[in-house]
């Protein structure tokens, strides 16, 4: 056998690939679920965030601060294993999707309070009055005037973020998940081959590269003439 | 003055240790338009920008047609549609085009219905003769047409009072000229305006009453032949001298 045979066997098994074909579509679908869950409520818990933040009340701002600071800090895998093996010591038996989905949430959720928050301050204080001036209220200003603005600003970075932050679905495989790199893994222990983990960088570009490409089409969608 | 339609009655304003307005008073009349000149740190920015309370002045009062816009059962956001403002740097909503930018308010504020909105935001472009730059974003606009633009969506509220917070300073020399026509027009239209500005020429032949302004007070206030020609305080004397030397 060649080289190049034995590379093609090893990593493109067509016949280990064929049996474990299905849990990896399962694996991907499961994945596609999570991560579409996942983007939804970051991004809606992180604009939430950043809008209660603009209101500049001191107090509030510290905890949602400490909030974010910490999720920001703290690896996304620590989060999954602290939720999954501490609350249930608080009586709350959380599943491995839920928590996977809980924890990528919220690290989403802090990236995204960033970096709408950093799109809010970026849009010149002119703004503001401009539109105060008209007399439009504080939260009509920020909702027709400031956010539209902000959010087109933050639009390359938090597709960025957004990306990164859903690829740790993978992470999940850790407390049992079985979403494409386990399903994929336990294809590998079973057939002894590594075909099953081609399979599943397979569906991670399946998964990712159309997410890629919507955040280019959103970012030049999104420009405006200036 | 019988019944000035903005009044404002001892203005201080202090940025922390920073006193910025030392007790600035000023009455005007219905159709009135007042020009405040002064060098920069003067405080006539910051004064104008009291009378809308952009700037919430530290004490003082400032009653617009009738409603005093310090007191706290004052809706301020129904007072501003009252006092209509163009800034320096024209601060047009990037993401809207003119019409947008103009029927905005007439929407939110005013409670217009999209359609009337648009026949009034058409209207006011008109009169500042953009009619036929409705769908343009600011981007593709010149700093004249922008200006003009922010004219209109102040103007679509049908406010008593218009500030112009220096409306021409940010423009190339060839666009003031633009500005300047609609700004007359608007005043021989008989709307009350105040504004700080730096176009002496313009507040020479336009002007009821010219207030210089230094160090937070009013030094002077006149008719524009006795600021200009005559001055009476050796400081206006001086800032005078100083711009009609180039």
């Amino acid at each position: 056998m060649t080289n190049w045979q034995h590379f093609v066997a090893t990593f493109f098994n067509a016949a280990v690939m064929a049996k474990y074909l299905p849990d990896i579509i399962d694996g991907f679908i499961l994945t596609v679920g999570l991560a579409i869950l996942v983007v939804i409520s970051g991004i809606a818990a992180g604009l939430l965030l950043a809008v209660l933040r603009s209101f500049g009340i001191r107090v509030l701002n510290w905890l949602l601060i400490f909030v974010v600071d910490l999720f920001r800090a703290l690896p996304p895998l620590v989060v999954i294993v602290l939720l999954y093996f501490g609350l249930p010591s608080l009586g709350f038996e959380p599943s491995a999707f839920g928590t996977t989905w809980a924890s990528l949430s919220l690290v989403l959720m802090a990236f995204a309070e960033e970096i709408f928050w950093a799109g809010i301050t970026a849009v010149p204080k002119g703004q503001w009055e401009a539109a105060r001036s008209t007399g439009l209220s504080f939260l009509q200003t920020l909702g027709a005037v400031v956010l539209p603005q902000a959010i087109r600003l933050t639009i390359p970075p938090l597709t960025n973020r957004t990306i990164a932050i859903t690829k740790g679905t993978a992470l999940g495989s850790v407390i049992g998940l079985s979403e494409i790199l386990s399903q994929a893994s336990s294809g590998v222990s079973f057939s002894f081959n590594p075909s099953p983990l081609t399979l599943g960088a397979a569906a991670y570009l399946l998964l990712f590269l159309p997410v890629v490409i919507a955040g280019r089409w959103i970012e030049t969608r999104f420009a405006w003439k200036r | 003055m019988s019944n000035p339609i903005l009044e404002a009655r001892g203005l201080h304003k202090h940025f922390g240790a920073l006193h910025v307005l030392k007790g600035v008073d000023l009455a005007v009349a219905e159709r009135e338009l007042v020009f405040i000149i002064g060098p920069s740190g003067s405080g006539k920015s910051t004064f104008l920008r009291c009378l809308n309370r952009l700037e919430e002045p530290t004490s003082g009062s400032v009653v617009i047609d009738g409603i005093d816009l310090l007191d706290r059962r004052t809706d301020i956001n129904h007072a501003r549609q009252r006092i209509g403002m163009v800034f320096q740097s024209f601060n047009l909503y990037p993401h809207m085009t003119a019409l947008g930018n103009v029927t905005l308010a007439l929407r939110k504020v005013a409670g217009r219905r999209r359609a009337e909105a648009d026949v009034i935001g058409r209207a006011a472009l008109a009169r500042v003769g953009l009619a036929d730059r409705a769908s343009h974003y600011p981007g593709q606009l010149s700093g004249g047409q922008q200006q003009r633009v922010a004219i209109a969506r102040a103007i679509a509220l049908e406010p008593r009072v218009m500030l112009f917070d220096e409306p021409t300073s940010a423009l190339d020399p060839e666009l003031v000229g633009s500005v300047l026509a609609v700004m007359r027009a608007l005043r021989e239209s008989g709307m009350t305006m105040v504004v700080v500005s730096h176009e002496m020429s313009f507040a020479r032949a336009a002007a009821d009453r010219v207030l210089f302004m230094d160090e937070g007070l009013v030094v002077e206030a006149g008719p524009p032949a006795q600021i200009f020609g005559a001055p009476q305080e050796a400081r206006t004397r001086a800032f005078i001298g100083q711009i009609q030397r180039h």
